[in-house]
């Protein structure tokens, strides 16, 4: 599988191409990704060996339909129920997880339903993540706003009603700083209510300068928790790094964030596997720090520019649904996120059983809110997305669409103290 | 019946059925209004942050008294901004302190709420805080100048009902503010349940606003309060416990 992800750019120097392939070919040629690289913090945890221990002996063929209705029988689901519901075994009953998922989210939600738009600031990035969009050896168009563009898109964004805003960067520390992103929060607190993040994993200590500038969540996609392939799909730069991208959740904590967001990118590796592991990343961290609140996301591969290869074919939509409803049971407390990466119809669908956000008034370019918000296009030079979303829907016809379903939308729930 | 007021600091209030906050829409406000004859709304600062917060205000009908809550808090500290917030906000005097430090089953934190209720109370707020029930702490919070107390049932949203019914019931009898039952209340019989034990009122709303029918719901809380309230005043009669009680009296040999 990973062959659909290597793409040679006819921009590459010799030089470039050359090293590009080695590091696709040859091991030997790549770092150690378990060792930190200088200036990365390293805490004493326990999560990352609980997770992984977990992981690693899970056997999803194991757990029979027995099992799967034990499960849904207990009150309270225990990582052995998780593990059953997350297994082959419980696709026949997947309306019936469906049923009390739904009855998990309504006792713990209501039927409100969280909205958010992205804004990415900037799209540079130093790693070779094979997968992605954004990936160094890419030929995108590359570009970091400056203040004044972000006052700009923010102030599009707001004025479109939305009050939660996430702040998107590629990963490269040497364009995109932390005192930029950090001037981009104090920016977005004068705009929206609430303000998170989703960067390059940083120190304790910069995660604390961050939330003073008014961010208060932090979201890094592990994107597998399978270390040999996270080793084949992330070939050069900081994010090669495991350990130090896996406990970036507890560093943010500890830096006072009020809360943090955790997913696998479904369709890298074993999806139940990433899935168990994800949850279980949540549920001790939970344990942990139980003051936190937390949520999932849950992305499937999608197509990127110049690489129409990649399909998220084998986590298939009821593959989804089922993770997400196992989610739900084993989690009954955290936020579930839908992104625009999934379609009008499932995540219409999907809000009403387990989800408890989506995003709207979708760009994952840089720099274009204006041009797709109103249509008005100044020729200015914006920036190539990171993937292709499929739900364009702007926030007003999100808003209605989800009200029209009975449900409520909410703008806002939260005070930054 | 006429003359039984619920009174909270300085003020009475004809019902004694208060709609908590968890799960707010317009549809709930009007139902705990109209049919279940709320005078007491509770609303989520954190909620009422946001540009829409003026439709939120404006919804509630005049004669409501709206109970702004800290949810949200960590610690004492971050009770007393968000109350004083709620003030700035123009949502009168009154306040719920919720302060958790668990995301898991939102509980209360017993110290830190004793700590914002301390504060709050001498800066002139009516002070309503959400506690486990715990007597000592209930005691700390009289000191503390607490208008009522509002220990829970069973965890916040759970639909449980009085899981907690033996310490309520200590608070009841020992604490001389009123015991406003919260959280976890899930239907009617267990909010007269928690009426006839002398509770002073109830608060409630996951379980009418995941009701099938709202406004049904809102009426039928509202009848299980009212013959709650008239059953402890009317004084409950003997519960026999086992078989009958002796024909002939147990102190019959005594003389004089």
């Amino acid at each position: 599988m990973e062959n659909c992800f290597f793409v040679d750019s006819e921009y590459l120097s010799p030089k470039a191409l050359e090293k590009k392939h080695r590091l696709e070919t040859d091991k030997s040629s790549r770092t150690n990704h378990m060792e930190y690289m200088e200036g990365m913090e390293i805490i004493e945890s326990d999560v990352r060996e609980n997770v992984i221990s977990q992981m690693n002996s899970y056997n999803p063929d194991k757990y029979t339909a027995k099992d799967v209705l034990a499960a849904l029988e207990h009150t309270t689901c225990s990582i052995e129920d998780f593990k059953a519901l997350l297994s082959p075994a419980a696709e026949p009953f997947l309306e019936r997880m469906a049923e009390r998922a739904r009855l998990e989210t309504s006792r713990h939600f209501g039927n409100t339903v969280y909205l958010f738009t992205p804004i990415y600031i900037a799209n540079y990035c130093e790693n070779y993540c094979v997968y992605c969009g954004f990936n160094c050896y890419n030929h995108i168009s590359r570009m970091k706003l400056n203040m004044e563009q972000i006052e700009h898109e923010m102030k599009v964004i707001s004025d479109s009603g939305m009050e939660e805003i996430l702040i998107l960067t590629g990963e490269s520390r040497s364009q995109s700083n932390v005192e930029y992103i950090g001037e981009a929060c104090k920016l977005a607190r004068k705009y929206f209510r609430m303000v998170g993040l989703e960067i390059y994993p940083v120190n304790t200590e910069e995660y604390a300068y961050l939330h003073q500038c008014g961010a208060d969540y932090v979201t890094v996609f592990q994107e597998t928790y399978d270390s040999d392939k996270y080793e084949q799909l992330h070939l050069l730069g900081h994010k090669r790094i495991y350990p130090y991208r896996f406990d970036a959740q507890e560093r943010a904590l500890r830096g006072g964030m009020r809360g943090v967001a955790f997913s696998a990118l479904l369709g890298l590796s074993d999806f139940r596997k990433d899935a168990l592991a994800s949850a279980l990343h949540v549920y001790y961290l939970q344990r942990k720090y139980p003051h936190a609140e937390m949520s999932l996301s849950c992305p499937r591969l999608r197509p990127i520019i110049n690489n129409d290869k990649i399909n998220p074919n084998d986590v298939r939509e009821s593959k989804l649904c089922q993770i997400l409803c196992a989610y739900r049971i084993f989690l009954p407390f955290v936020g579930i996120t839908v992104s625009s990466r999934e379609s009008a119809e499932f995540r219409n669908g999907i809000v009403k059983i387990a989800a408890t956000k989506v995003s709207a008034g979708v760009s994952t370019g840089v720099g274009d809110h204006e041009s797709k918000y109103t249509g008005k296009n100044d020729n200015s030079v914006q920036g190539d997305e990171q993937f292709e979303i499929d739900d364009s829907r702007s926030l007003d016809k999100m808003y209605k669409d989800i009200a029209d379903e009975g449900l409520q939308p909410v703008l806002n729930d939260y005070l930054y103290v | 019946m006429n003359n039984d007021k619920l009174i909270i600091g300085a003020h009475e209030f004809n019902s004694r059925f208060i709609l908590g906050s968890g799960k707010y829409s317009m549809k709930l406000i009007e139902a705990a209004v109209k049919d279940a004859g709320a005078e007491i709304i509770t609303l989520a600062v954190r909620r009422a942050n946001t540009k829409e917060s003026e439709s939120i205000l404006d919804y509630i009908p005049d004669g409501v008294t709206l109970l702004p809550n800290t949810s949200g808090a960590r610690t004492a500290e971050e009770a007393v901004r968000i109350a004083r917030l709620a003030r700035e906000l123009g949502c009168g005097n009154f306040v719920k302190i919720e302060i958790m430090r668990d995301s898991k089953y939102l509980l209360p934190d017993n110290q830190e709420t004793v700590k914002a209720t301390e504060i709050l109370a001498k800066e002139g707020f009516v002070v309503m805080p959400y506690m486990y029930p715990d007597l000592n702490t209930a005691r700390d919070l009289v000191n503390a100048g607490a208008a009522s107390v509002m220990p829970l049932a069973s965890p916040i949203g759970s639909n449980k009902g009085l899981a907690t019914k033996e310490f309520i019931q200590i608070l009841i009898d020992e604490i001389d503010l009123p015991i406003i039952v919260d959280a976890g209340i899930g239907r009617p019989s267990q909010a007269c349940e928690a009426m006839e034990m002398g509770a002073a009122a109830i608060m409630a709303n996951t379980a009418l606003a995941t009701a099938g029918d709202l406004p049904m719901m809102a009426a039928s809380f509202k009848n299980a309060i009212e013959a709650g309230r008239q059953a402890y005043l009317a004084g409950l009669g003997r519960v026999l416990t086992r078989g009958a009680s002796a024909s002939d009296p147990l102190t019959g040999f005594l003389r004089d």
